[in-house]
Order: C-alpha cells, then structure tokens, then sequence
C-alpha cells in the first residue's frame, strides 16, 4: 500500500497553518494503524526551515516546492505540481484543510485523477467494506465520515476503486500533537523545471489584505451561542453582554447566521469552527447534528430551549425549559451580583 | 464574435427550511417536504454574470443546468431575471451522479458552446455544501479559476479584475479569458425578475413541459422559437455512460446512519429565579465560571 499525503498550507507570516498542522496528526495515527508512512507536501516561496515545523508530527518525507511564484498562493502553479506528484506517487489516502486554499485547489485535483473527494469531514477511520452484490471484500478503506443531506442523518462515505482517497478537514476538528521533536524525515525537493504552461499563471494577484483572525472563538472557555430561537439581532446582544461578562465569545447556528443575527465568522458546525470549550451555552438552539458535530466535545452544555423535547437538550448537562430574553437577563443579574 | 458567458445554476431542496417534518419516522429525508428552488449562490453567480453582461457590448449569458425535467424553472427563472437562454441537462443515466460524474458531464456541455470567454457558477450548492463541482469543471476544461467571487471590479474584452472573499481577508485578481469563476453569497445579490421579460418568456417551454400539455401549442412555439428551452440527452453530449450516474461516481455512500445522541443525565430546569440562580452558583462554585 501507498503512503498518506497532507497538503500543507503556509500562512501569511510564512509558517504551516494549524490545519495541516492538525491532518498530519491525523495522518500519523492513521498511517501507524496502516502501517505505512507520512508525507508532507509544502509549496511556497522561503520555505528555508519549514520542516523544523513539520518533522515532529511525525512525517517521514516532506516534498517542497519553493519559488516566489507560489506564494501568495494561486490555484494553477499549485495544483499543477500537485497532480503531477500524485501522478507519480499515487498515494492510498490525501487530506487537505477545508479552509479557502484547500477547498480552492482539492476539487481540481480530484477531477484531473478522477477520483473521490469528500468535503468537510468530521471523523476519518480505517475499515472494510463489502460489497455484496460484486461479492467482493475491500480492505482498509478510509471511511470519510459526515453529516448529510437535511440533517439528523450521518454519512459513512467511501472510494473503494479509485485512489487516493481525498478528504477535506475544517479547522480544529482534529487536535494537533506532537509525536516526536527530533522526528526526522527526508526532504525532497521537487523538480519544478518545464513542467508549467503560460495558463497556470493566468491569475495575476494585484491587491491582498488579509488580516490576523479577529474572532477567536476556537480557543475561547467559555461560549455563549446562539440559534434561531433568540428571534432578532437585538436579543442576540443579550447574548454579547452575557459572553463580556463571563470572558466568553458569541457563537451562532447557521440558521441564526442565515437570519442574519450573526456574521458567519461565528458559525459553530460542520460548515462553521469546531470547538471544545468548558462551557457551551446553548441559547434558542435545536441541535441539528450540523451543529452539534461541532460543539458536543464541550466539557459542560447548557441548553436554554422553550422546547423541553429539542434535540440539544439531549447532549446538554443542564436543560432550562425556558425563553432566552428571560433567562439570560437573570443570569446577568446574578453574576453581576454574585461574582468576586 | 460574441462574448460568450456561461451561467452554472442548480435547482436544490430548500436545506435551509430543514422542519421537524422533513424527516420521515424511517429516518429518512422527506424531500417532498422540502420545496425546491434556486441554489442561493447561483443566483450571486447569474448576478455576476449579468454584470459583466452589462460592460460588454454583445454580450450573452447562457444558463447550464443538469437536473431533473422540473429543474426548466430554472432557466425560466434565469430568463426572467434577464440571461438570454438556458440548456437542461436532463436524462436519467445522469441520476446518482457526484461531483466529479457531474462536472464531468457539465464540462461536455460546456464544450458544446465553445467558444466562450466566462464559466460561472456558485461557490457552493446548499444540499451537500460541497463547493467542489465549480472548480472541477473548471479542470476538465482547462481553464483557470477564481474562486470565492465577491466583487466584479472591472471588465474589457480583454480582461477581467474580480475581488475575492477569503477567510481571513481580501484579495483582487486579474485574469484574461477564457476563466471559470466560482461567486461568493457574499456577492450582489441578484436583480429581481423584469416584468417585461416575464411576460415575454412566461411560456417558455422545454419538449418535455410541452408534451404534457394537454392542448397542442406546437404552432405557437414554430412562430415563436425563442420559447423553447432545449433538453439536451447523454448522447446529445456525447457522454460515456459508465463516467455517469451511479458507475462514473467515485464516491459511494456506505452506511446511513441516525443521529441517536447518546442522552446524559441532564438536570432540567425553569425558569424561575431560584433555579437559575442555583445554577450560577453551582457554575461559579466549580469555577467554571468566575
Ligand atoms: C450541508 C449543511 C451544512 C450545515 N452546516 C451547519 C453548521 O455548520 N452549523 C449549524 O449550526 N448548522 C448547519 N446546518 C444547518 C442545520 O441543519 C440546522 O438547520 C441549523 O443548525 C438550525 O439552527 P437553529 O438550531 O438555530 O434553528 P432551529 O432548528 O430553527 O431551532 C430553533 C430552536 O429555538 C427554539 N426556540 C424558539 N424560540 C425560543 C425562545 N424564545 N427561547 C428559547 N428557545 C427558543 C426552538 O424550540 C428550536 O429548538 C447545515 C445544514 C446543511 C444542509
Ligand atoms: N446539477 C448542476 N447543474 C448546474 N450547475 C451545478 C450543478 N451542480 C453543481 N452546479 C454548480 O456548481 C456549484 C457548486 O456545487 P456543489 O459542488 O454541489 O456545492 C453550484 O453552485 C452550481 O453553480
């Protein structure tokens, strides 16, 4: 069997992006319980001291790519090279972030070797599939594991035939972790004379302004989180003022999102961020599992529903059968009085 | 020659509009009860494409769906809103198709029109929120992309200069043509329907609306060519079969599962001050909180 591949992407200060980061921790325990090796590909401009980020997760080749061409990243002189590698290597298993780069560039490279991609995975796991019909048996298939269609169902999805199997992650869904600071691996560099056409660099950047994530909900304790139920923009700074208080951050449901109660850099789900807070305060929140995929690793859940029967209630360590504009002023109330 | 763009537009359940009722007892999804309409997104990407009809003298927009017979209101819609005409992808061995079967036969019928100068499609479809059909047409048609469309800034016969909304930021970029764009929600939203057009077009048909019909309109749509929309089949793109449908998929889905949340032992509380109160207390108490 091949080797799993990570598509590492490099951030504006020039170093590996948390995603890819978090994929090739993933892609160590998956390629442990394989038994074959990791490889990392990095494509960038100064790319001098990049593997010192890599190695220690664990990877045994990082193939590189450095020309001040690539970087800031365009679709075609990265996709280019990246088929072509896996023309070569043809790997058993490829991961990419689902970040802006990721879902840019996987797409393209699923169609060139006509293979299967699955976007926005929430677990990846190792197994076997059998197919009764052809009565024939397939070992070792990566299960990319989603939520689909409408909610409330989840989806076992799998390429038995075709290789490699391509799954897109989104930030914080897996955990980063280092396997070993002095991991060392190979580095490869690769050859990146003649293989480009004048098309590759058609998109010609002429202005960036990106900026440090501003929002930080990610890594924050303590969030407050909104749905459809909180009913307007205004009940939802009831919201703002409990989070302030408590040293939290807001976060929403999509469909608070779509109501336009909240900007999307908030959205907690499988489209959204994933987090693991020690608190998750659950405000007019059905709990789809879109939702839920996203937050029900949070230590404590509170549930704030008119609905005693929502589906949130059911992940929730506490459930207040109540209207959020009554119960989030009491909360203020007491904390206000009560705290220090 | 004419300036030739072409629109990318899929009809989809409204995921949006998810109900208790959507779900059968079975667990299953009850698509009747969800209604069916344009792909949010696609109508930012038919805006855009609108746009840069507006600059450019001769200009044509085409609309490209692949869908059931139903999905010709797609195009209607897209007629009334002001593209020019539209083509239904429509033919039962395209069912069961993913992403890669479908951009494969989208991309066939792309080629059909050629030469064009613009592919436009949304970044992402809500029924799957996959985002991945528009870039890997643009693949099997050799042409450069920018995705995540937020602004159209300028546009020449020559060039085109798009703003893109990325996560953390902005960017503008320019490319000459040919070009595949992928447009963001967060784009113009698209013009409504222009009452003249909707009169003009209120009829339009494709073979299929028109064989079930019951009186015989044939005359009407001789004399008034403009109102048929054109069905095209798998051999009217000369498609091979086994790259469609079910067998040209790479992706299959292996298990379906129901969400049964494994329920803690929760408290369950009202709303009354004392409880609440107990509540914070208990939360500052064990500092996770305070
Ligand atoms: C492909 C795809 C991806 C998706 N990705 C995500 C994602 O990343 N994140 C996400 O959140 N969703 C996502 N969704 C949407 C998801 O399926 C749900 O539609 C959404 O999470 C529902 O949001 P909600 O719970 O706020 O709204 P609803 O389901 O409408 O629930 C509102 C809740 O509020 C309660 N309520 C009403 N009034 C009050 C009140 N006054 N006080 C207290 N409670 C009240 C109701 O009882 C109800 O439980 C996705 C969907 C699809 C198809
Ligand atoms: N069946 C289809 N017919 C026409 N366009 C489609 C179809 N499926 C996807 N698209 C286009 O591709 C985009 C991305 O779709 P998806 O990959 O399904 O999220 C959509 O916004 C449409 O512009």
């Amino acid at each position: 069997m091949n080797n799993i591949f990570v598509y590492c992407e490099i951030t504006e200060e020039g170093h590996v992006a948390d995603v890819s980061l978090e994929l090739l921790t993933k892609g160590r325990s998956l390629a442990d319980e394989l038994k074959i090796k990791l490889e990392a590909i990095v494509i960038g401009a100064n790319l001098k001291g990049i593997e010192k980020e890599i190695f220690p997760y664990g990877v045994d080749f990082i193939h590189t790519a450095d020309d001040k061409r690539f970087f800031p990243f365009t679709t075609g002189p990265h996709a280019k090279i990246l088929i072509k590698l896996f023309k070569e290597q043809k790997p058993e298993i490829v991961l990419f972030g689902a970040s802006s780069i990721g879902r840019d560039i996987a797409p393209r490279i699923a169609s060139a070797l006509k293979c299967g991609l699955t976007a926005d995975c929430t677990s990846l796991v190792i197994g076997d599939h059998e197919d009764k019909k052809q009565n024939k048996v397939y070992k070792n298939l990566l299960y990319q594991i989603r939520p689909a269609f409408g909610g409330n169902i989840i989806a076992t999805i799998i390429n038995p035939e075709t290789r490699p199997q391509i799954a897109t992650v989104r930030e914080g869904v897996m955990k980063k972790e280092i396997k070993a600071e002095n991991y060392k691996g190979k580095i490869v560099p690769f050859d990146i004379k003649n293989i480009f056409d004048e098309v590759d660099f058609a998109i010609q950047i002429i202005d960036r302004h990106i900026e440090k994530q501003k929002i930080n909900i990610k890594n924050s304790q303590i969030i407050v989180s909104g749905g459809y139920g909180v009913g307007s923009v205004e009940n939802f700074k009831l919201l703002f003022d409990l989070a302030e208080l408590l040293g939290g951050e807001v976060g929403a449901s999509r469909a608070a999102v779509d109501a336009g109660f909240a900007p999307h850099e908030r959205q907690i789900g499988q489209t959204g961020v994933t987090v693991r807070p020690k608190l998750y305060i659950a405000c007019g929140i059905s709990g789809a599992v879109q939702h839920s995929a996203g937050m029900d690793e949070s230590s404590k859940i509170i549930s704030i529903n008119t609905d005693s029967h929502a589906p949130i209630n059911h992940i929730a360590d506490y459930t207040i059968n109540g209207s959020v504009d009554e119960v989030i002023p009491k909360m203020i109330k007491y904390y206000k009085e009560n705290s220090k | 020659m004419s300036f030739k763009i072409i629109v990318l537009a899929k009809q989809v359940p409204d995921t949006r509009n998810v109900g208790k009722d959507a779900m059968k007892a079975d667990g299953t999804v009850n698509r009747a009860a969800l209604p069916a309409i344009y792909n949010p997104e696609d109508l930012n990407a038919l805006e855009f494409a609108l746009r840069v009809k507006d600059q450019i003298k001769d200009a044509e927009v085409i609309v490209v769906t692949m869908g059931p017979f139903r999905a010709a209101e797609i195009i209607r819609e897209s007629i009334y809103r002001g593209a020019d005409k539209g083509f239904l992808l429509t033919d039962r061995k395209f069912a069961g198709s993913d992403t890669l079967a479908t951009s494969y036969a989208i991309a066939l019928a792309i080629k059909k029109l050629a030469p064009y100068h613009l592919v436009v499609a949304g970044r992402q479809a809500i029924d799957g929120d996959t985002a991945q059909v528009g870039p890997q047409t643009a693949e099997k048609l050799g042409l450069p992309q920018v995705t995540y469309a937020e602004e159209l800034v300028a546009v020449t016969q020559k060039d085109i200069t798009i703003k893109r909304r990325l996560e953390r930021g902005v960017e503008t970029v320019k490319s000459s043509f040919p070009l595949a764009v992928t447009v963001h929600g967060s784009a113009a939203d698209c013009r409504p329907r222009n009452a003249k057009r909707l009169m003009k077009y209120k009829h339009a048909k494709t073979l299929t609306e028109l064989q079930n019909e019951t009186k015989d309109y044939t005359h009407l749509y001789n004399e008034r060519p403009y109102l048929n929309i054109e069905e095209w089949t798998v051999e009217d793109i000369d498609a091979d079969v086994e790259a469609l449908g079910l067998s040209g998929s790479p992706t299959k889905v292996k298990t379906i599962q129901n969400v049964v949340f494994q329920s803690k032992d929760s408290k369950a509380l009202g709303t009354s001050n004392e409880e609440i109160n107990d509540l914070m207390k208990e939360l500052l108490d064990s500092h996770i909180i305070g």
